[in-house]
């Protein structure tokens, strides 16, 4: 009977050591504060009267949540930069590391149900509004488990409410088209640029007339926001969802960021800017170091616990990696699939008149 | 295979002069230049030849070109004739017409054909209708270049071939070089021309070498727009392609060969206007045509071919009806394996070929 209760209470002491460090964490965690406040700088107004607020409350629990999701779109990145190199990934791959604060604050400061859309530099976007790194990493190694089944690739992610990924981009007529319409008939659209200084390789100096981004809708009201402080593009989001959900029309959000890759993996990122350039950035506004800053020096969390995310992140990445370069690419017979929606089955012709493939809807 | 030949860069082998022996006349060895050095020649040669010749487009000048085709022009001619562009297509393309219509020779450069769609207006109808639509009173000399169709890897949006669309205006002339020699002679007659030029380069081919005849190295060398060239001597078949798949049709032919049927392979050259009749007589002495294309099939240039080849004289000659070889009908996917069975590739020529031959 001794023996029994001592091999029990050992098995409940093991386990309790075995078990996630989260429970070490969560008695210790009323060392910790619940929330801070922080000011946040101030957003330059166009055509507006009030900006959003200069501060910022941060819950512990949100900013765990900030600091794992942009830790996770980081590393993602990273990981996608390293199976480019090793010829996993094909084709083009734009890459968004140091623009993690805006894809994360702009979720934080919209609903799930609110519709986004964006360009190439996609990936981050895709993890903030939902999409899993395996389902990103599978469909950027093109195989079958990929969000769009291997058929999109990097370009070409699609989720609930989120409408890719588009690779077509720079339309500089249609975008003010686009503001004509939104203007006239009061849409609720925020139009977001993220103004990471360069057009491919092309500083927006030379590119643009007025790199005041924010003013450039014209009679629709802006503003330019801090894009390397998570809190600053929540908030500001925050403000222009109101803003828009108000009936007052559409609004335009200019998002400073800077993105630390090139502006694709065939791009080496310094015949245009100095490796200096980047350092600088990366040493003074790095998203993620600033958000970890604000955290640990507010006792809103401790640098071990981050680190401690920052290993679950790490090993989230190498399984989804894992997964990406051992799952199928799709089989040949679905080449034709997807072609109509909601279409009986027909055939679709293949490189001579004998080779068919079935398409499904 | 297909992804090999654009990411490899391989180096420029360069054997002139130097071999020549004083006293008796050698030929001189062969002189490797690739695709892009061939454009990049030809352009360096017209710059340099009419002042009124201007390059514009999305990284030409201080990038050296996406794809490096612009390479040290910028250095050499400066901000006045190599212009960046900020990224607006339908902008950089009007103003490029309104350039030429005023009296200056653009090159307007596209930076894939992909993107050609947000300006092609201004392609259709601000340059190509427009000596017609003044009785002759405007002429728009003008080229629109950059890489068409599929490349390795680039998905649905960023893979469309345009030689059918372009191929199908009235007033464009429309060209699809496939080696060194074709890319160079092309692009110089493009901008000599008088009216509006699309060149469909191949980025896959950009860094493929190919021996570069003497007469290919002269600053007047020009390759005639509206002629195709028998690249390969048959009996058996005719096989007509244009840009990429002309490769393929002659490394299949190579596999043929062994096997005693002897392809005749027609590289077009241009798709408009079209050399018919150098299709015509091939069919006339082959009696049977297979067309290679890397676009769709439906409209697409294997189409154009069979339909002119019937309202002529080469149809009685035929003993089978001919077949096209095309890329597969559906946006390119991005996988691999399906990307790879979405372009013609040598097999499905040979099976093409075979079938037409009953064999």
């Amino acid at each position: 009977m001794r023996k029994m209760l001592a091999a029990v209470v050992s098995r409940v002491l093991s386990g309790v050591a075995t078990q996630k460090p989260a429970s070490r964490v969560l008695v210790a965690s009323c060392n910790y504060s619940k929330q801070a406040t922080f000011e946040i700088k101030k957003c330059d107004l166009y055509r507006l009267e009030e900006g959003p607020p200069v501060t910022a409350e941060l819950t512990r629990e949100d900013g765990l949540k900030y600091y794992r999701v942009m830790q996770t779109v980081r590393r993602m990145e990273l990981k996608a930069d390293q199976l480019y190199k090793q010829k996993f990934i094909r084709g083009f791959c734009h890459l968004c590391d140091g623009q993690e604060g805006c894809c994360v604050g702009l979720e934080a400061g919209i609903r799930h149900t609110d519709h986004v859309i964006t360009s190439y530099r996609a990936h981050g976007i895709c993890i903030a509004r939902g999409l899993s790194v395996r389902a990103v990493l599978a469909e950027l190694t093109g195989r079958r488990g990929g969000c769009a089944k291997g058929k999109g690739g990097s370009m070409h992610m699609y989720a609930k409410n989120f409408y890719g990924g588009n690779g077509i981009v720079g339309a500089q007529g249609q975008l003010f088209e686009a503001y004509n319409m939104a203007a006239l008939w009061k849409l609720p659209c925020v139009f977001i640029c993220e103004n990471n200084r360069y057009g491919m390789g092309t500083a927006v100096e030379r590119a643009a007339a007025s790199t005041d981004y924010y003013k450039r809708g014209n009679f629709i009201p802006g503003l330019r926001v801090d894009g390397m402080d998570v809190l600053c593009v929540r908030e500001a989001t925050k403000f222009a969802a109101d803003y828009c959900r108000s009936g007052k029309g559409p609004i335009l959000m200019e998002l400073q960021t800077y993105r630390y890759h090139g502006h694709s993996m065939s791009d080496p990122g310094v015949s245009y800017r100095s490796r200096e350039e980047i350092q600088d950035v990366r040493s003074k506004s790095d998203p993620i170091m600033l958000l970890k800053d604000k955290m640990v020096n507010s006792q809103l969390a401790s640098v071990e616990e981050l680190k401690e995310i920052d290993s679950e992140v790490k090993k989230e990445i190498e399984d989804a990696a894992q997964f990406a370069i051992t799952d199928p690419e799709p089989p040949l017979d679905e080449l034709g699939h997807h072609i109509y929606s909601s279409s009986l089955p027909f055939e679709v012709r293949g490189a001579n008149q004998w080779i068919k493939f079935k398409s499904i809807s | 295979m297909a992804a090999a030949s654009g990411l490899v860069r391989r180096p420029l082998r360069q054997v002139s002069g130097l071999l020549r022996r004083r006293f008796h006349r050698t030929a001189p060895a062969a002189l490797q230049v690739t695709v892009r050095d061939a454009i990049n020649q030809g352009m360096d040669e017209e710059l340099e030849r009419d002042e009124k010749v201007f390059l514009l487009g999305e990284e030409v000048a201080q990038y050296d070109g996406a794809y490096k085709v612009s390479r040290g022009l910028w250095k050499k001619y400066g901000d006045k004739r190599i212009i960046d562009t900020p990224i607006s297509e339908m902008g950089f393309a009007g103003i490029a017409v309104g350039a030429a219509m005023a009296g200056l020779r653009p090159i307007c450069e596209f930076m894939t054909f992909n993107f050609s769609m947000q300006a092609i207006d201004q392609v259709i109808n601000s340059a190509a209708k427009t000596y017609y639509m003044s009785g002759g009173c405007q002429s728009v000399p003008i080229v629109f270049r950059g890489p068409n169709g599929a490349s390795a890897g680039v998905a649905a949006q960023h893979s469309q071939c345009f030689a059918a669309w372009y191929g199908h205006c009235p007033g464009l002339k429309v060209v699809s070089p496939w080696n060194s020699e074709d890319a160079k002679g092309l692009i110089k007659s493009a901008i000599r021309d008088n009216n509006p030029v699309v060149v469909l380069e191949n980025e896959l081919m950009y860094g493929v070498p190919f021996e570069f005849p003497e007469a290919a190295q002269s600053k007047d060398f020009l390759i005639p727009i509206g002629k195709a060239k028998i690249e390969r001597q048959g009996t058996h078949v005719t096989v007509v392609a244009h840009s990429r798949p002309v490769g393929h049709c002659l490394e299949a032919a190579a596999v043929l060969s062994k096997e005693g049927i002897e392809c005749e392979v027609i590289n077009m050259r241009t798709i408009r206007p079209m050399d018919i009749e150098t299709i015509e007589a091939s069919v006339i002495k082959t009696n049977h045509l297979v067309t290679v294309e890397g676009g769709w099939p439906q409209f697409g240039i294997g189409a154009e071919i069979c339909a002119r080849i019937m309202e002529g004289p080469a149809f009685n000659y035929l003993d089978a009806p001919a077949v096209r070889v095309t890329g597969a009908d559906v946006p390119m996917p991005y996988a691999k394996i399906l990307e790879d069975n979405s372009i013609p590739q040598v097999k499905d020529i040979i099976f093409a070929i075979k079938k037409t031959l009953n064999i």
